[in-house]
């Protein structure tokens, strides 16, 4: 500002005074400031505006794959259908026809549709897994031969879907035949067909039919996995932590682990699936999809992170502590095993979760090492093939049906709930222990 | 035994031992007394001890042989295939080898292959015999360990002192798993790049401009022109990660500017978290709406006003990866605005500088060097990042800079030709490995420059 005042009045003959110029300038300068500010408000709101969307269009997909259509099937366990020997033997009972008592029960309902294309139709409204709920009711309990009672049964995916969206004019009637729609009107008119809470979700493993698929395999599957991570990362990042913060000289060689400390931070998760696929797989032969070698592959990327929040927490323990210690006569190991090691415990859980939360939302990796396979079982152990909740997301968004979105946003409010409850955990550890020294 | 029952049982004679341990240090305290005082250090470190000798030569010993178990017993089995196996080409006999496996491990429908069936009850039989032996040995071990440590207390035995060696010995091999795990992944990356390498020339990778991983399975199958000129897929990276860096850096920078400079407190206290949570949310949700919400809405909006728009448009996956990005870099320039000294703002209000002035003229050409490094940072994530391409950008390698069309990026590749069963000696699989050792260096290069400058930076100021 200076410079060009000087030269403004040297060279111009009418001289101003530099207090006139500043003035007239200040208008300017004032707006320049507003547009400024208002930038920042705008790139501020946009970020929100980002987020609001994003959650928004995510639960407004979702919430409906809370609930599903279901119908109220009058059910007859007739013998002859469900165990014609009379043994109660478990794989007869396991292999017996159960849609035909789907069927005969619809017929019974509309006992007007005779036609062969027409029956067809009909039984095409109830979920073609619905047969294998009542086999896991008559496997549970075979008292029920034999008797009849009030079921209720998922519908088709696309029974489901026409409710959803019959207001919208451009869907019609959808991927439905003018007969079927008339059914199931009247199934609703009978209170026999409503909106309930869609438990197998909660329940069932991955399928191919979006109403019998659920995401427990994928819970199981990342709790294995999580726990894997756990287990391997928190001791091994908390010691490699006290090592280079309580003990280790300063020479080339811990310079070189803390490089490479920060620079595998930033590595990009993908390359830690190649480190899995050649060293974990082909290398040492372990199994393919499994929560161990997720485990293992993501508690290598997780440990950077741990290492890095443990070293802070150590860091923030006062050095009267250790020099407390080692005046009354305790070992350098001692001291940091007995009071630094507690100290700075809180902070390193707290470090620990928020890596873990990483970990719980990473994808890429897992799909390199084989955990995207279509696993209809629910894992039983980490030997076992299995998938978690953000793979189950990247399989289902890929599938052509219309019910796997509402799926998939679904899975996605699971996962976030998970994320948003591991993250405020680790507020409250640091609210509960933080201390100012 | 079951190797869990193995560790199970391990674990039992570890804590024995340390009992033992223990008693006999204070037994052989109160039988010695003749002066005051006798132990050396407290009886704990002596069970300690005796329960790390008891412990960790087993423990050793087992992952060893768990390690070697399989490819000795195949080495051995496959000496006794048929000779028709025998004389197959190397790849050819692993890919029976591989069948050999998977019909052990019970992942094959129908009856075993006839030429399969000695070796897989010659494998079972070893299996058998390494399983007993294991057990045999690690028992063995653990108890002769714990009694050598155990005989060996005494009160002159300086047992803190060794188990505190013990304790420091560990901490240390922790701390190299950072250094094991680069070398793990160069080395893993670089074997099969080499091997790529010899199939593929190098300067055909870099300079090509052809991109179509398809191998021939037969010589004469049509369409099997494989071609591995990767100019394509970085151009492709460059344009989205470019995107997203037109819309991250102004958003991330300006937020960070109001957060740091204008926002009350309060304000700050509201917004700071609710952009933490865009920085939480994993990255397959972002790839979801990329796919499912932005792309769609990109593509119907270009065709109001007349233009063509691909479903899978670098201008979807660019634009919602920007999004992602934002968060990482406000909080990374919020830190190093932070950083600059008070004294330098008051400097410039005593000018008579506007706040926005300060902002532009001072507190920026200070931060710089620090944001640059957030920036170069936040590229390379970018440029690393997977799941949102792999969901939201196209499998075609199009050479092309118009963000409307549909692009491919390094990291896709590497999903789509790892992603399901192969070979994996196939040039397609290795090419993966390729295109990961580019993105590491890329990567590396990028993490190595921002670190120095930002370092370099802080040293400044404090």
């Amino acid at each position: 500002m200076s410079e060009s005042n000087h030269s403004g009045t040297t060279s111009m003959p009418s001289s101003k005074r530099a207090f006139d110029i500043v003035t007239d300038s200040l208008g300017k300068r004032y707006a320049a400031e507003k547009r400024f500010r208002i930038y920042g408000i705008v790139s501020i709101m946009l970020a929100i505006a980002f987020l609001l969307i994003l959650l928004v269009s995510i639960v407004s997909k979702g919430l409906p794959a809370f609930t599903y259509t279901q119908v109220q099937l009058p059910i007859t366990y007739d013998e002859t259908v469900v165990d014609p020997e009379g043994g109660r033997d478990v794989d007869t009972l396991s292999r017996a026809n159960y849609s035909a008592l789907i069927k005969s029960s619809l017929r019974e309902l509309f006992p007007e549709v005779t036609e062969r294309s027409e029956l067809r139709k009909l039984n095409k409204i109830v979920s073609s897994g619905a047969d294998f709920l009542l086999r896991n009711r008559i496997l549970e309990n075979p008292d029920l031969i034999g008797t009849q009672e009030q079921v209720w049964l998922p519908v088709d995916d696309e029974v489901d879907t026409y409710l959803l969206l019959k207001d919208n004019e451009a869907f019609g009637t959808g991927r439905l035949s003018e007969s079927q729609v008339s059914w199931v009107n009247r199934l609703i008119q009978d209170g026999k067909m409503e909106n309930r809470f869609n438990r197998t979700f909660f329940t069932a493993s991955d399928s191919r039919e979006p109403e019998s698929a659920g995401i427990l395999g994928a819970l199981v599957g990342s709790a294995l996995t999580l726990l894997i991570t756990l287990i391997i990362s928190f001791p091994l990042g908390v010691a490699a932590a006290v090592y280079l913060e309580e003990f280790a000289p300063k020479n080339r060689w811990t310079d070189l682990i803390e490089v490479n400390i920060n620079n595998l931070a930033a590595v990009p998760s993908i390359i830690f699936g190649l480190l899995g696929l050649a060293v974990f797989i082909n290398f040492f032969g372990l199994p393919r999809s499994a929560p161990l070698v997720g485990g293992l592959v993501l508690s290598l990327m997780t440990l950077p992170t741990i290492i890095i929040a443990s070293r802070a927490s150590l860091k923030s323990v006062p050095p009267s502590i250790r020099e407390g210690a080692l005046g009354i006569g305790a070992s350098k190991m001692q001291t940091v095993t007995h009071h630094v090691l507690p100290l700075a415990l809180p902070g390193m859980m707290t470090g620990t979760i928020i890596g873990m939360a990483q970990a719980l939302g990473e994808t890429a990796p897992l799909l390199m090492i084989g955990m995207v396979a279509f696993i209809v079982e629910v894992p039983g152990g980490i030997f076992d093939s299995a998938t978690v909740l953000p793979v189950q997301i990247y399989l289902w968004a890929d599938s052509p049906e219309r019910a796997f979105v509402a799926l998939t946003s679904a899975t996605i409010m699971v996962l976030l709930t998970f994320l948003i409850l591991m993250n405020g955990l680790a507020v409250l550890l640091r609210k509960r222990f933080e201390k100012r020294w | 035994m079951s190797i869990s029952v193995l560790l199970i049982t391990l674990a039992i004679l570890t804590i024995a031992s340390y009992s033992f341990g223990r008693k006999r240090s204070l037994s052989l305290a109160t039988v010695t007394e003749k002066k005051k005082s006798s132990l050396h250090s407290l009886p704990g470190y002596y069970g300690t001890l005796t329960a790390l000798w008891c412990a960790i030569p087993a423990l050793l010993i087992l992952s060893l042989w768990l390690v070697l178990e399989t490819s000795i017993i195949t080495h051995i089995v496959s000496e006794d295939l048929p000779a028709e196996v025998q004389n197959l080409p190397e790849s050819e006999r692993n890919l029976v080898i591989n069948r050999l496996h998977n019909e052990l491990a019970g992942q094959t429908f129908g009856e075993p292959d006839p030429i399969l069936k000695p070796a897989i009850d010659h494998y079972k039989r070893l299996q058998q015999i390494s399983n007993m032996a294991l057990t045999v040995v690690i028992l063995a071990i653990s108890i002769l360990g714990g009694l050598y440590a155990w005989s060996r207390v005494s009160p002159n035995l300086r047992a803190r002192n060794h188990v505190e060696i013990v304790l420091k010995f560990l901490l240390i091999s922790s701390s190299t798993i950072a250094i094991l795990t680069t070398i793990g992944i160069v080395l893993s990356v670089l074997f099969e790049a080499v091997r790529f390498f010899q199939t593929v020339p190098l300067t055909e990778f870099l300079f090509g401009t052809k991109w179509s991983p398809q191998t021939a399975i037969r010589a004469d199958q049509v369409g099997s022109s494989s071609a591995f000129g990767a100019v394509p897929l970085f151009t492709g990276t460059l344009l989205i990660s470019f995107i997203a860096m037109l819309i991250a850096v102004p958003i991330g920078l300006m937020s960070a500017i109001y957060l740091s400079e204008y926002a009350s407190r309060k304000f700050r206290s509201v917004v700071k978290p609710m952009l933490e949570v865009l920085a939480g949310v994993p990255t397959v949700v972002y790839g979801f709406f990329a796919a499912l919400t932005v792309a769609p809405f990109i593509r119907d909006s270009g065709g109001l006003i007349g233009l063509s728009v691909s479903s899978e448009s670098a201008l979807a996956a660019g634009l919602v990866m920007g999004i992602m990005i934002i968060p990482f870099i406000s909080s990374l320039s919020d830190d190093v605005i932070n950083a600059v000294p008070q004294s330098m703002r008051d400097g410039s209000y005593g000018l008579g500088a506007t706040h926005s002035e300060t902002v532009k003229r001072v507190i920026l050409r200070a931060a710089l060097p620090g944001i640059v490094g957030g920036i170069l940072l936040a590229v390379s994530r970018a440029i690393g990042e997977t799941m949102i391409v792999v969901m939201a950008a196209g499998l075609a390698a199009n050479l092309t800079a118009n963000p409307l069309d549909s692009v491919t990026t390094v990291t896709v590749q590497i999903v789509t030709l790892l992603v399901g069963d192969q070979e994996f000696d196939s040039a397609k699989t290795l090419a993966a490995f390729a295109l990961g050792l580019m993105l590491f260096v890329v990567t590396l290069s990028l993490n190595v420059i921002a670190l120095h400058i930002v370092r370099k930076y802080r040293e400044q100021y404090e």
